[in-house]
């Protein structure tokens, strides 16, 4: 690896004075699990590391009004083990405890590994289910960037390189709303997976879809909603009929490459297979929460 | 270089580190304590684990930079004055070792679970240790010296 500067400023306002200084030569260090390994092969090259752990404040899980704010420095395994998750969204919870193993849980954060931007990973998938947004600033003041906006291409993002990701966003799931995430890992547990799938359902009292969402990672060259999928689905009465013929469509929105985790087309058929057992999944538990 | 104030296995150490210094590195070269290993060297296999303020981490994707402040603990930590620690004991009482390059990782690993949780089942065993390979593929043995390490003698 070569060398660089090293900062570690205490403030926002000092990172953000470093991140404009260096431009885009500077790299924002949270947890560095992605980073890191980039670095160590030069495939980055950054001529400054802004380390960020020394701010405080930015870790943070609160449930507020609608929604849940997650600090961009909350780790995976903060976010695993958190009460607030757990109660609010159970589907994150299940997500990131899917994630690599604990040493990296341990290390990795929400908002470095958004900014990573690999399609491989799992937490995008459910938190594009949930409608997920993050929070920047910048010197410009911040914004607010919807997840489906964030994600540009592999490893690249919206995000411009004096802008940092703050907190992440995530409304409440609505009233009635079945969740799940599954990841296909034919090699080992701590793998990229094939292809995952996450997954949110509201069916009616008469079994009518009324809300269908559909995440997917390692699908293509950013993490997808399948609206077309979703859109099949809604007004619709849920079947198992039903769910095998709109996870059929899943196959015209993923574009996924071949890799020692399955060729492009295997992977094309297996996220058909799992948007059809997310589906049937939820509605297994709708089902069960049924008086 | 930059200085960094580091406390290791109990002891502070004040030294000059390049940015790029990883911390298995900076243990291994700069203070020569060769207890923690490398070998995949991209955070897969376990080997280098060491404990940040408690925390166990991959040494070999952690900047010594960054830890300016901060407490590890290494294997060469873990043994008491009276002797070895618990869940090392239990490690060679129930031969949770073979050729021992992944040792110092598993026993780090090992000894933050059991600092969480003094009695784990097999599944949470499996389920923390994934994350620690063993290419001589000692893993029952290895499961069994974690879940009996706490065991009354």
């Amino acid at each position: 690896m070569i060398g660089f500067d090293f900062h570690a400023p205490k403030t926002q306002p000092e990172a953000l004075e470093l991140l404009a200084r260096y431009g885009e030569d500077a790299k924002l260090l949270a947890g560095g699990t992605g980073l890191i390994n980039m670095m160590k092969q030069n495939l980055v090259q950054p001529a400054a590391l802004i380390q960020l752990s020394r701010i405080p404040g930015l870790d943070g899980i609160d449930a507020s009004d609608g929604e849940v704010r997650i600090g961009a420095l909350a780790t995976h395994r903060n976010i695993e083990t958190s009460p607030v998750i757990a109660r609010e969204l159970p589907l994150l919870a299940e997500t990131y405890r899917h994630v690599a193993t604990v040493r990296i849980r341990n290390v990795a954060t929400i908002g470095g590994g958004l900014a990573h931007a690999d399609p491989m990973q799992d937490p995008p998938a459910s938190l594009l289910v949930l409608d997920t947004s993050v929070q920047t600033v910048s010197p410009g003041g911040g914004r607010t960037i919807p997840l489906s906006d964030l994600f540009v291409d592999y490893y690249e993002t919206s995000l411009q390189p004096d802008e940092m990701i703050v907190e992440v966003r995530v409304p409440k799931p609505p009233a009635g709303a079945t969740t799940t995430f599954l990841k296909f890992l034919p090699r080992s547990q701590d793998d990229y997976a094939t292809v995952s799938v996450a997954a949110l359902l509201v069916a009616d009292e008469r079994g009518i879809c009324r809300d269908v969402r559909i995440g997917l990672g390692a699908a293509g060259s950013t993490p997808i909603r399948a609206r077309n999928v979703e859109e099949a689905l809604v007004g619709q009465p849920a079947s198992l009929d039903a769910f095998r013929q709109a996870a059929a469509l899943v196959k015209d929105v993923v574009d996924p490459i071949s890799d020692v985790r399955g060729s492009a087309e295997y992977k094309r058929d297996m996220a058909e297979v799992f948007t059809r057992r997310a589906l049937e999944r939820c509605w297994t538990l709708a089902q069960a929460r049924r008086p | 270089m930059s200085e960094i104030t580091i406390r290791i296995n109990g002891k502070q150490h004040r030294q000059d580190v390049p940015a790029n210094r990883m911390l298995v590195d900076f243990l291994r070269y700069d203070l020569g304590m060769t207890g923690t290993k490398e070998a995949c060297s991209v955070g897969v296999c376990g080997a280098c684990t060491v404990l940040v303020d408690g925390r166990m981490v991959s040494s070999c994707l952690t900047l010594a930079i960054s830890l300016d402040g901060a407490e590890i603990t290494t294997v060469e930590g873990l043994a008491g004055e009276t002797g070895l620690s618990k869940v090392q004991e239990s490690f060679v009482k129930y031969g949770g070792y073979q050729c021992g390059i992944c040792t110092p990782g598993q026993v780090v690993s090992a000894y933050a679970l059991l600092q969480e949780n003094p009695h784990p089942s097999e599944d949470e065993v499996k389920d923390w240790m994934m994350g620690n390979l063993c290419r001589c593929t000692g893993y029952y043995k290895i499961i069994e010296s974690v879940m009996k390490a706490n065991e009354a003698e």
